[in-house]
This record gives structure tokens, sequence and C-alpha cells, in this order.
């Protein structure tokens, strides 16, 4: 089991199980995301999505199981500052951005490349990255607010502020939960077009109540329930399954 | 080049209050030693004392500042650094006194004499010359801090566990020191030092000197602290502070930026302890007491957290109003400083320093 296993995958999860005193949180789940994919991860309340991105992103040791990344990094012996450097990005729910910091400050220290702290000590800002600093401003639309601090910034500002700063983070894999929480229809659509956009340079997988939103996606959706993978398919496909329709409406 | 380099890293009021520190530590002095003594003008070496246990306690004020107004680790201990830095300099200037102690032993402080020791315990050796002295000043209240942060760090020890970790180690230090067979003096610690290099601590002259020193001292503090916070690295420390686990997910390692503050901070604390003993004339196991350190965490917020200028400040305000108080109204000081606490907390959230911010804000809104 402790060789390094190959996959052509992505991401590669295989028998993971994560219990909290006793409580399964995930139970056995294994799921494949492709490279250049973008995948929906739905399910009720308590399915194991935000476990799941944990166990992803280091936060959380699976009981078992393997997680491994871009064909053979073994995730599950890294910690959360390894993972991003291999290439995961995460975007929380709660749109969290540096609030004592200017918004072009937030983009530089999420900006890929010097992360050791004694190289930041003597480190000025190279011509390289503020000219990748300039573009992102520009994709981001906040050129004039590059020197307002994040605290001054509007809900839909920070937003597209931690977009900018996934951007400058430049990972393979963009893991996002809930994107479109407490947005209106505007401004979910908008998202969807943000994430498609995305999504021509990055994977994506992300985690959503919304099946509207799921549906202007239009990708692969994986129905999680009991931390356990239900069903998998087109949104179509799963939401004329028999068991997705009990567990969302049977109880 | 480097020089230049920190300047420039300045803001322009915090240049102008380095050089102002620099000033009192030079005016003070040389008013002491060149007005006649019935000048207006003529300084009285106690005020040069005076003086110069603030400029120590603002330097541990700054110290406190660097971990915890812009990491946001609140050391309940870092008296313990200072104490540690004060006893390498008590264990030089004990062995400074030579045969003119009590007991008139060449070798053994007097209390070892008293205590029946029979030679020098191995970590006396080498303390008798300033040049082995001065680096353990650095060197011992750094180490504590790296082992400590080490283990704490990396097991993601934080908020209010951390305090109560470093809490608990300057009790420990407390207990420790205050036995006999530790060699450190026990209870009554260190006293009755005669010289500093060569130099008669008594003397107004020394005095003037170890007042400038500590001005310089903090000066040198405050230049280095502004070029670790105006840094990168400082941008990466105050988002440590502000979000840690968001740090973690764009790959920082955050132990390292802890460690670093906290070392380069004992470090700090170290020196300022070293200052402040030869001027107070004693250090003894009271110095690790917890109240200590908690008082220094109030100079940092009544003056400003995490601005460089508000922990000197405050550390001045709050040790002033002790001096008076306790002179003029002792059994008042304790419910002052109560009330200075809460009174801070509710309306000045940044401090003295933050306060002139307010008030422009305030102005600043149409009425």
């Amino acid at each position: 089991m402790n060789a390094p296993r190959s996959t052509s995958a992505l991401l590669y999860l295989s028998g993971v199980t994560v219990s909290f005193d006793g409580f399964k949180a995930l139970n056995n789940l294994s799921l494949l995301v492709e490279p250049g994919e973008m995948r929906a991860i739905i399910g009720p309340n308590g399915a194991g999505k935000t476990t799941m991105m944990d166990v992803i992103t280091g936060k959380t040791r699976p009981d078992e199981g393997e997680v491994v990344f871009d064909g053979s990094a073994d995730l599950t012996k890294l910690d959360e500052a390894d993972i991003a450097t291999l290439g995961i990005g995460r975007k929380f729910q709660k749109p969290t951005v540096f609030e004592n910091h200017t918004v072009r400050d937030n983009l530089l220290l999420a900006l890929a490349g010097i992360r050791s702290w004694y190289k930041l000590l003597g480190a000025a800002p190279t011509r390289a990255e503020n000219d990748r600093l300039a573009g992102i401003l520009s994709i981001i639309r906040m050129e004039e607010q590059q020197h307002m601090l994040g605290a001054r910034l509007s809900h839909g500002q920070k937003q597209w502020l931690e977009i900018g700063m996934l951007l400058a983070q430049n990972p393979k894999l963009l893991l996002v939960d809930e994107p479109v929480a407490g947005m209106t229809d505007v401004e979910t659509e908008t998202t969807a077009q943000v994430l498609r956009e995305v999504n021509k340079n990055h994977s994506v997988v992300v985690v959503e109540h919304d099946m509207s939103f799921v549906r202007a996606l239009g990708v692969k959706v994986t129905v999680l329930h009991e931390g356990a993978m239900l069903a998998e398919g087109s949104l179509d496909q799963v939401s004329a399954d028999p068991r997705v329709v009990e567990v969302y409406l049977g109880r | 080049m480097i020089t230049r380099f920190l300047w420039n890293g300045m803001s322009r009021n915090l240049r102008l209050f380095v050089l102002l520190v620099l000033a009192i530590g030079i005016a003070l002095p040389l008013l002491n030693q060149l007005m006649p003594r019935t000048s207006p003008f003529y300084v009285p070496a106690y005020v040069l004392q005076l003086v110069g246990k603030y400029l120590c306690y603002a330097a541990l004020a700054l110290a406190v500042d660097l971990v915890w107004g812009f990491c946001g680790i609140l050391s309940l201990g870092h008296a313990a650094f200072f104490a540690l830095g004060g006893y390498c300099m008590g264990m030089y200037l004990m062995r400074q006194i030579g045969t003119r102690g009590v007991y008139g032993n060449p070798v053994l402080p007097d209390f070892m004499v008293f205590l029946n020791y029979k030679e020098l315990p191995w970590f006396w050796h080498g303390f008798d010359s300033f040049w082995f002295a001065a680096p353990m000043i650095v060197i011992v209240p750094s180490a504590l801090a790296l082992a400590l942060g080490w283990f704490a760090f990396r097991s993601r020890v934080t908020g209010v566990y951390l305090s109560i970790i470093t809490q608990a180690m300057t009790y420990a230090l407390l207990l420790a020191f205050f036995r006999n067979d530790m060699g450190f003096g026990g209870n009554n610690g260190m006293t009755d030092f005669k010289d500093i290099l060569g130099f008669s601590v008594q003397s107004d002259a020394t005095r003037g000197v170890l007042c400038f020193a500590s001005a310089l001292a903090l000066a040198i503090f405050l230049v280095i602290s502004a070029a670790v916070v105006g840094s990168r690295f400082g941008k990466a420390l105050t988002a440590v502070r502000d979000a840690e686990s968001r740090m973690r997910f764009l790959g920082y390692r955050v132990e390292g930026y802890k460690l670093f503050v906290f070392v380069l901070s004992a470090a700090m604390a170290g020196i300022a302890g070293a200052l402040y003993v030869p001027q107070v004339g004693i250090i003894n196991p009271s110095e690790f007491a917890p109240g200590n350190s908690i008082e220094a965490v109030l100079w940092v917020a009544v003056g400003g957290r995490g601005t460089l200028i508000g922990p000197v400040v405050g550390a001045f305000i709050v040790n002033w109003a002790k001096t008076y108080l306790t002179g003029a109204l002792p059994e008042v000081w304790l419910f002052a400083l109560g009330a200075l606490f809460i009174l801070v907390t509710l309306f000045l959230p940044k401090g003295v320093v933050g306060l002139w911010g307010q008030i422009k804000a305030r102005r600043a809104q149409p009425a």
C-alpha cells in the first residue's frame, strides 16, 4: 500500500474514510477528477463535502484510503503548505481576504513564488511579479481599488479579489466551496461564467447547494450522501436517479 | 548602503521619533555632566536612572508588540526573556566585585560563600569576561524562545493556549530561580554591583552612559523592527496574524515566520534586561513574576498595539504614572492600572497613538 501509486487522473481518491468520534464523515469515498475537468459536487447537509475538501487540502488526515494528486503525489503525507505549493488552491465559502492589507498586497501574498520567511526578509517585488499583478488586477477589474484595504471592500469586491488571489496562486486544481452563497441571480450567473473562464486553464472542483447554478455550469456532477458517492453523471442523469431523489426529497 | 536601506524603510514620523529617542539619550547625560548643580537645566542622576529604566521598559514593550501587535502571538511571558538577559548581566557584574565583597573571596560571589559553595558552578565560568557575557545576553533568551516556539508553533498551539504556556514558562522560571541551589542567588538575587567595564556603576558618568546606551538600543530596535515589519516578510507576518489558516492554504509555512519574530523579540527583551540591571543595581527572581509580563502587554495596549511608536509611548506613560502614584498614593496604583486597562480597551482600541488618527477621522466627517 505504501508504494506511490501513479495515475493519469489529476485527483484520485480511493476508499477514503474519516471518522470524528465514531461518526463517519467520509465512508469509503472514491473520486476521480481528470486533468482540465470541471466537476460539481452536490449533496445534502452533512454529506461530507467540506470534509472531503479538508482531506484534499491537508487540513484533515484520513483514517484510511489513498489521496493522490497529479499522478503520484500522496496528499495524505503532506501539510497545507506543501499541498498549496503542489498546485491546489482553495476558495472558502466565506470570502477570506486579508483585511488589513491592500488589494495589491493581498495579490502579492498569493502570487506563486517565494514562500520561505528568510527569503522574503530582503525581497523586493520583481518586474515580472509587478507585471503579473497588473495583469490580474485588470482581469478582476480592480486597478482603481488596488491601494484600498481589504476591510473596505464590498462583499462582491471581496469575492473578485479572492478569485484574483487564486489566479495569482496559479494552481493546477481549484477547489471552490459554495461560491454563490448569498448572491443574487445575476451575480450567480456571472460567477458561473467566471468559473468557466477559469476552467480554460485550470481544473476545478465546485461544491454547491444551488441547483440552478450547477445547471448553469453544465458539467459532470457527483452526488455525495453520508460520506460516500451516491451517483455520478450529468445533472439530468443524477436527478433522474431514484436514490438521489429520495436523499433530497424523501426525508 | 544598508543604513540607507534601513533609513528609507521608515516613515517620516518614525524617523523623527528615533531622533527624539537619541536626542533624549544624549541630552540628559550631557546636561547632567556639563551644567552646574545650581542651574535649572541641571539633570540630577536619579532622573538619568529613571529615564534609563523607562527606556529599557520601552524596549521590552517594543519586543512584546513585535510578536503580539504584528504576529498575533500574545506572549504573557516576555518578562522572562528580559530577566534572563538581566541575569546574564548580573552574573558578569557579580564577578567584577572580586575581593571587594563582604567575604572577600576573589572567585566566589558573596552568596556562594554564604551557601558553602566550594567552587564556582560550571555555568558561571566565562562570565568574568564582558565579551563572554555580552553574547550570552542574546543567546540565552533566544535559545529559550527558540525551544519554546519550536514546539509550540509546530504543534499549532495558538491564542489563549499559547498565552497560558508562556505564562507558565515565566512562573516556572520564577520558582526555579527562587531556589538557592540553582546557583543564582535564590530569593535575594544579585546586588551590590561595583564596576561595569572598569567604571563604577554608582558614578554619574556611568549612569549617563548607561542611559545613552539604553536610548541607542531602543533606537536600533525601532529601526530593525521597522525594517522587518515594512518588508515583504512583514506583510506576510501581519497576514499570519489576521488569517493564519488562509496563509497555510496559500502555501506559507507559518511556523517559520512566527519563530523568527519570537526569537528576535526575545533577543531584544534580553538586551533590554541586561541594560536595566546595572541601572537599578539588582536582579532577583521577582523579575520573572507573571504580573511583570502582563504589565508589559498593558504598556503596548495603552500606547497602541501594532504600531512601533505606541509601545514606547505606552511604556513611558504607564511607568511614569506608576512612579508618581506609588509615591504619592500607593494604595491607588493598582486600581488606576485596572481602570486604565478598561478605559483603553473601551475607548482607545488603537491606544494613545491611535487617538490622533481617531480625532482626525472624526474632524473629517461632516458634523
